[in-house]
């Protein structure tokens, strides 16, 4: 076993652009589940609409600027879309419908049906482009110390990714720390005493879940141009359940919970990943239990355990207050 | 009660009307089902008043409440507050108009602080839009409203629990802030709904104080009572609902001979059996 390049291999992994991509994405979630208590179990929707957005309408010709607010906008339209006829029912229909409507977009865009505008199964590619030549480093040049280095492609994507990431901390702050944040927990802790304080709730609540919806859509964004690439299938519904793992392992409702998280979610997720690489490697008994299909099932039920351990000692996550969660068990 | 009484010479009869009435509500109905919940022909509110909705449980006092406040759709009836019509308004827009409403199970926002809690109930507040929030500038309201929810708080007795989440609160202290957090909207009419519920008795007559301290405050109160000796001591008019309809109005002390209230809380043929 090599320990240092497995913590290598897990740092380096932690700090790259997907991880950037997660904390945005979780931000977003955070902004409805976290404040306004909504119940968004299609947060990955979000994302598929933003980065789908931004890669069909630079195909059509658009600038990648003018894509980008496409996307976004069109990622705040699909919150407007479930938010309309789920909003003013119970809780539970926003979850359902937004299970539901996850799944139902990306089994469409996948379709052969839809493939003219999304090429469907393959997905979309060849807009990043211009993205990648206002890089300011050498594409293929490393940078770093030791073997802790990075190429200049991926240095850029870095920086631009965990920039959003600062950004969109700034905005959620902005709006948290307003009374248009005080009324959004105020319609998380109760709905009915919140309208008879004059509060138009619906309204409230759609917002938030277009804000969020629109920072899910940067995240889609952001994964997208990382990666080149825009395919169906990398937006599964287990994408959503990881950002609500990284959201309450950070501390829902607190500022930077979902950056925490989605650090401390990617360091272990690729940190558990590399030791079973490693140990693949060196280890002769492990190379014969563990094929690499089966790794991939094993690390998932070791975030599994992480989960359970964190709920049991700690529920408020690890930026939450204790006391608020304690509040809650009245 | 003296001679200048608000309500003397008022007509102690259902639907009767009122020198001043700030509420006034016409052939009100909702059913559930087969049962008729609600069914007021007239009832008006007069203002400046304690008025107590009496009636055994299942009379539709809080059906009455949530129709009147917009948290329940009424198939037929209009009503009125100050002359405008409030019949399909929405519940957060009839709290704007003036007339703001408490639970009976309270309803504090358990995970704001106290003073959030006062801080959410404002009307116009620039800030709480999104765009105000964003550009900023609301910081001159939101210090006026501080200072507001800072004498309410202390009025209430509140003022050592600041900065406690409201969530921590006592029952009765509870009640207290749910009461003070209406009062920060700038209501015309409170509407409680049973405030004594679940309160201990030691505290029942601070909030007994607080409620005519409302009126004497120039608001008009209507709350939801079970407990008689409660309402004889505070009300200025007592009107009960049995079944859904208003079977009696009158002064308190008349309320306890009335035929009518005796016969909707024991029983019709409670002094045949007793014979």
């Amino acid at each position: 076993m090599d320990w240092s390049s497995v913590l290598i291999d897990g740092l380096l992994s932690t700090i790259g652009p997907i991880t950037a991509a997660y904390a945005v994405s979780a931000i977003g979630l955070n902004l409805q589940f976290g404040y306004a208590g909504l119940l968004n179990f299609g947060h990955v929707a979000f994302m598929l609409v933003g980065a789908y957005g931004m890669g069909i309408s630079v195909n059509f010709g658009a600038p990648l600027w003018l894509g980008i607010i496409v996307g976004i906008l069109a990622a705040m339209a699909l919150g407007l879309l479930l938010g309309i006829p789920t909003l003013r029912l119970r809780a539970d229909y926003l979850a359902i419908t937004t299970i539901a409507a996850a799944e139902a977009i990306r089994l469409i865009v996948r379709s052969s049906w839809a493939q003219p505008l999304t090429n469907g199964v393959f997905g979309i590619q060849g807009f990043a482009g211009s993205f990648f030549a206002l890089n300011p480093f050498p594409a293929a040049e490393l940078y770093g110390f030791g073997s802790f280095v990075v190429t200049g492609r991926k240095l850029w994507v870095m920086i631009v990714g965990w920039t959003v990431v600062a950004l969109m901390t700034l905005l959620v702050t902005r709006l948290i720390h307003s009374p248009w944040g005080r009324v959004l927990k105020a319609i998380r802790e109760d709905e009915d005493a919140t309208t008879s304080l004059g509060k138009n709730v619906f309204a409230y609540k759609l917002q938030a879940l277009m804000i969020g919806g629109g920072i899910a859509g940067v995240a889609g964004i952001l994964l997208a141009l990382e990666q080149q690439n825009v395919t169906p299938d990398a937006y599964l519904p287990k994408i959503t359940f990881i950002l609500y793992v990284i959201v309450i392992l950070g501390g829902a409702g607190t500022i930077l919970g979902p950056v925490v998280g989605a650090i401390v979610f990617q360091f272990m997720f690729f940190t558990i990943d590399a030791l079973m690489v490693n140990a693949q490697a060196s280890i002769p008994w492990v190379g014969d239990l563990l094929t690499p299909a089966a790794a991939g099932q094993v690390k998932l039920v070791f975030v599994g355990i992480g989960m359970m351990l964190l709920m049991i000692f700690r529920p408020q996550g690890i930026l939450g207050n204790r006391e608020e969660v304690l509040i809650d068990e009245r | 009660m003296n001679a200048e009484h608000p309500m003397a010479g008022v007509a102690a009869e259902p639907g009767v009307s009122k020198p001043d009435p700030v509420l006034v509500a016409d052939g009100l109905q909702r059913s559930f089902g087969g049962l008729r919940a609600v069914d007021v022909d007239h009832l008006e509110i007069q203002r400046h008043t304690v008025t107590s909705l009496i009636g055994p449980n299942g009379a539709g006092k809080t059906t009455l409440f949530n129709l009147f406040t917009g948290f329940d759709e009424a198939a037929a009836g209009e009503w009125h507050l100050n002359g405008g019509p409030l019949a399909g308004i929405s519940a957060y827009r009839v709290a704007r108009k003036g007339m703001v409403r408490t639970f009976q199970l309270t309803k504090s926002l358990a995970r704001l602080t106290v003073m959030d809690n006062m801080l959410v109930a404002t009307k116009d507040h620039p800030g709480e839009n999104l765009w105000g929030a964003i550009t900023g500038g609301w910081k001159t309201t939101e210090a006026a409203n501080r200072e507001r929810a800072t004498e309410l708080l202390a009025r209430f007795g509140l003022d050592h629990m600041t900065d406690e989440f409201a969530g921590g609160l006592s029952g009765g202290q509870r009640k207290l802030l749910e009461m003070a957090r209406a009062l920060m909207m700038e209501p015309e009419v409170v509407m409680l709904d049973e405030p004594m519920a679940g309160v201990n008795p030691a505290l029942t007559q601070s909030l007994l104080t607080h409620i005519t301290g409302l009126r004497d405050g120039g608001k008009t109160v209507i709350f939801v009572e079970h407990d008689m000796d409660v309402v004889q001591e505070i009300s200025d008019w007592v009107v009960v609902m049995a079944q859904g309809k208003i079977i009696a109005e009158g002064l308190p002390g008349d309320i306890a001979r009335n035929r009518a209230v005796i016969d909707a809380y024991l029983g019709q043929h409670h002094g045949e059996a007793a014979s």
